[in-house]
């Protein structure tokens, strides 16, 4: 059976990183904005793995643990602050959150 | 040449990201989203990565996909202005997009990364023992910091979510 090259798997996760880059860069929703982050942290575990596999060796595996882990604790930190802001603020919509500008 | 279950899973994966994006209504990004987690976890046991990706969808698709849909539904955030197009916005987006495409290409057309082929290779990654070895070996103490790290976390959300007294009530 053929078998996917390296090439093919690195080609997949820059995909899936330039996508999620967009999201993040052109979405106003402040959740969609954290999915697509979520996204490009997955386009990293997916080259690691890749990585590790064609170099027949484990770290690439581990890294992936503990980016997983963080990756969970980083999900429930911002959707808590999200909804902290929501409660101040009424809205998640990025460009009414300018508190900041003047 | 890849195979066709690679060419299901990574059409999948992609297609299911590009979903994400846009999508205009939330409940449906993240349904997009889960899909898009099913096909990497499929790319994953094609790389005999059978645990990680068992982690990931008990992880992602089970755990923080459905904490998104609790916060949407929590928030009732719909039908809004969902994409922005301010002149720098789209002019960074614009460059970036350039750019990015040209690594793409660069690693699609040159990028031979000469890997040998993968049935002449051992997975290392296929049984639960070398996970285990080297977790309780050389990564010992990143993982006692990522226990410390979820303890924080964990507290953390329990102090953001907590409702002030002093703060007055939102209208």
């Amino acid at each position: 059976m053929m078998t996917a090259s390296l090439n093919e798997y690195v080609i997949i996760s820059s995909l899936l990183f330039v996508i999620g880059f967009f999201g993040v860069l052109l979405r106003r929703n402040t959740l969609v904005v954290f999915m697509c982050l979520e996204l490009m942290l997955i386009a990293s575990t997916l080259a690691l793995v890749a990585f590790s596999r064609f170099n027949a060796t484990m770290d690439g595996n581990i890294f992936v643990f503990f980016i997983l882990t963080v990756a969970a604790a980083e999900v429930a930190v911002g959707l808590a602050i999200i909804v902290a802001l929501f409660r101040k603020r009424q809205t998640v919509q990025i460009d009414q959150l300018d508190s900041l500008k003047n | 040449m890849a195979s066709i279950l690679f060419l299901l899973f990574s059409t999948l994966t992609v297609l299911c990201a590009v979903g994400v994006v846009v999508n205009k209504n939330a409940v449906n990004a993240a349904g997009c989203l889960l899909l898009c987690l099913v096909g990497v976890a499929g790319l994953f046991v094609q790389l005999d990565a059978y645990l990680l990706a068992f982690i990931l969808l008990l992880v992602y698709a089970g755990a923080v996909v459905a904490l998104f849909l609790f916060i949407i539904m929590l928030l009732d955030v719909q039908g809004r202005q969902s994409f922005g197009f301010s002149g720098i916005t789209t002019f960074a987006g614009l460059m970036a997009f350039a750019l990015l495409l040209t690594g793409l290409g660069t690693i699609a057309v040159k990028g031979h990364l000469d890997a040998p082929r993968l049935n002449r290779l051992a997975a290392e990654g296929a049984n639960l023992k070398p996970y285990a070895q080297q977790l309780f070996t050389t990564y010992l103490l990143p993982v006692q910091i990522i226990g410390f790290l979820l303890l924080i976390a964990m507290l953390g959300v329990i102090v953001l979510s907590k409702k002030h007294a002093t703060e007055e009530p939102a209208k």
